[in-house]
């Protein structure tokens, strides 16, 4: 294990953000997640880094999830949330599946994120299911979502079934997942990706949880606008 | 500062009776609503734009040159115009009759559409939405300014030696206002142009809004049309008001609860909290609207929405009564008192015929004989620069 400690200058602990979709209380999503950022904390502890953990349950946002789905309206709790996910350094998601299926509570919240909010981040994909029949809904479904939000997903995901709750492979999984993300944490990968690359990404006005304010006066349509032409033909 | 209404010409069931108005019924009622918007004080009514079921405003040049016909004194506009999917030639063309046909009482929005669906049934694509809006507004500047047209751009076939009939009234082109709530292209052509630009402050919180108004303010100065505060600033608002709170809430839920834009989602409750909605006494209604006054300060054009979501004609021409008699009179009160001398009163046929010449004579030019080519080439007008030039025989 590399004990290299973190350069001196990043005396800002991490912060991770754990999203979790369960819905009992407590729920066994919740639980899985929560064991990933405990051994993510406890890896950082053991190489000098602090990370500091936020946890957002999804149930205490299901209604403004749904009103966000249907209407334009983003409310209090979500632009908490929102927020939280754009500052964090990596986050660890966790679905419990439904029907072969991430459930529709988790899929919908990652539904009206803006597309650029989550760029490069690292994410620790975690799933719980009633039958070890559902183990590659993560790898299947869970993965092509956050790959369409540009996120980093870390190579292991962590599934846990019933009979999964018992068993040491699932505290390794957990492992080598924790250090994964602790180390892309470390790379500082996001941050990097962020600031040199982000102007190469697609944007609105007014995205990334309406922290994309720029305005580029330069482009092609601002010479339309300005009543120039807006160059050759784009493909149609 | 104007006051208005503006209609998104939706026939809808309404909620309470179960009814759903027939089309004529709809439209008949749109009507008696513009009448008596002007019969209660208010200057402004204006009147969307769509071009498939539930709504009944495909045509609105006919509209409002009716209502023009009805009425002395309202500005009759546009919420909006489709600049993407209209060709600007007849936009040219129709706006610059209903203008005749007003006495220059009008002026037009416009807007992109976000129907999918309607672009490709005139001939476009909403993938190109944003560039044909920018593309056919730089033509129709340019023929409601210019007697004679070449034009050659990427969406339109080009234009030889083009005249737009008829000529703007006292060759002064209708004002235009550019909408939208999160393009700062639209923000940008608006200010380049020194036309105005309208927030629909409806669905978005105020600091949402404030962003690109202050924006547009900012490059309309850059392109020297003034300051940031002699911009044009119009701004769309929804209200429901009744005398009593309480009333105004009771009164107003069903509509709001099975509204095809927000229905099903967000409670009333939430949805007043966090966006521009008042719902409630004339007093709610004045001290909400004012906030808007204190985000993006002095402004030319306030909006309010008021007959969606199936409520009955009877239902508005009450909230007109209300906004007429109780909350207009306030605002345009307290408004006044807080202008700012610096800013630019809301722009008018009148207030740019005389900045246009002065006290000196308007331009209203008369046709050259037609030569028997039914073309009139260079010099279309008796007043054109140029002589005219005949072709060889």
């Amino acid at each position: 294990m590399n004990d290299r400690p973190r350069e001196p200058e990043h005396t800002e602990p991490f912060r991770l953000v754990v999203v979790s979709g369960g819905t009992s209380d407590p729920s066994s999503t919740r639980m899985l997640a929560d064991r990933i950022a405990d051994r993510v904390r406890t890896l950082a502890a053991d190489r000098g880094e602090r990370v500091t953990t936020d946890v957002v349950d999804l149930r205490e946002l299901a209604n403004e999830i749904t009103t966000a789905l249907v209407s334009q309206l983003t409310g209090p709790k979500m632009t908490r949330v929102i927020e939280l996910l754009g500052r964090a350094d990596a986050i660890v998601a966790g679905a419990p599946v439904y029907k072969a299926a991430p459930s529709g509570l988790f899929s919908s919240f990652f539904h009206v994120l803006d597309n650029d909010l989550l760029i490069a981040k690292p994410v620790v994909l975690a799933a719980t299911a009633g039958t070890a029949r559902h183990a590659l809904v993560v790898d299947d479904q869970m993965r092509s979502l956050f790959a369409y939000l540009r996120t980093m997903t870390v190579p292991t995901s962590v599934f846990a079934a019933t009979e999964d709750w018992n068993s040491t492979e699932l505290g390794e999984r957990i492992t080598r997942a924790a250090i994964e993300v602790l180390l892309l944490m470390e790379s500082g990968f996001a941050e990097k990706v962020r600031s040199e690359s982000w102007q190469h990404y697609q944007h609105e006005y007014g995205s990334a949880g309406g922290t994309e304010l720029e305005i580029d006066l330069s482009t092609d349509l601002m010479r339309l606008a300005t009543g120039g032409s807006a160059g050759p033909r784009r493909k149609q | 500062m104007q006051f208005g209404v503006f209609s998104v010409s939706d026939i809808t069931r309404d909620p309470v009776s179960g009814e759903t108005p027939s089309e004529a019924e709809r439209i008949e009622a749109i009507v008696k609503i513009a009448v008596k918007a002007e019969e209660v004080g208010l200057d402004v009514f204006a009147i969307g734009e769509h071009h498939n079921p539930p709504f009944f405003s495909s045509s609105p040049t006919t509209l409002l040159a009716h209502i023009a016909a009805l009425t002395e004194r309202l500005v009759l506009s546009t919420a909006t115009t489709l600049i993407t999917t209209n060709d600007p030639v007849r936009l040219a063309e129709e706006y610059a009759m209903l203008q005749h046909l007003a006495k220059g009482r009008m002026d037009l929005m416009l807007g992109r559409g976000n129907t999918a669906p309607v672009y490709p049934w005139f001939g476009q694509d909403i993938r190109q939405g944003l560039p044909l809006a920018l593309e056919h507004y730089n033509l129709l500047h340019r023929l409601w300014r210019e007697d004679v047209v070449d034009w050659e751009g990427e969406f339109r076939t080009p234009l030889q030696g083009f005249t737009s009939t008829p000529r703007p009234l006292d060759d002064v082109p209708p004002f235009v206002w550019h909408g939208s709530i999160r393009t700062p292209e639209i923000a940008e052509q608006a200010a380049f142009y020194g036309n105005g630009y309208f927030a629909n402050h409806i669905f978005w919180p105020t600091s949402h809004s404030k962003r690109l108004i202050d924006f547009y303010r900012q490059r309309f100065e850059h392109y020297g049309h003034g300051t940031r505060k002699q911009a044009i600033v119009g701004v769309g608002g929804h209200a429901y008001i009744a005398k009593r709170s309480q009333d105004a809430v009771k009164e107003f839920r069903p509509y709001f609860d099975e509204a095809p834009v927000y229905g099903n989602g967000p409670s009333l409750e939430e949805f007043t909290r966090g966006t521009p909605l008042s719902v409630g006494s004339p007093q709610e209604v004045i001290d909400k609207t004012l906030t808007f006054h204190d985000a993006f300060g002095d402004y030319q054009r306030q909006m309010f929405l008021i007959d969606h979501a199936g409520m009955p004609l009877k239902m508005v021409l009450n909230q007109l009564d209300l906004l007429g008699e109780e909350v207009v009179p306030v605002l345009r009160k307290e408004l006044a008192s807080r202008r700012d001398p610096e800013s630019a009163e809301a722009p008018t046929h009148a207030s740019r015929v005389k900045a246009k010449y002065g006290d000196g004579p308007v331009r209203r030019p008369r046709p050259n004989a037609n030569r028997g080519d039914n073309v009139t080439g260079a010099s279309p007008y008796q007043d054109s620069d140029a002589a005219a030039e005949y072709p060889a025989l």
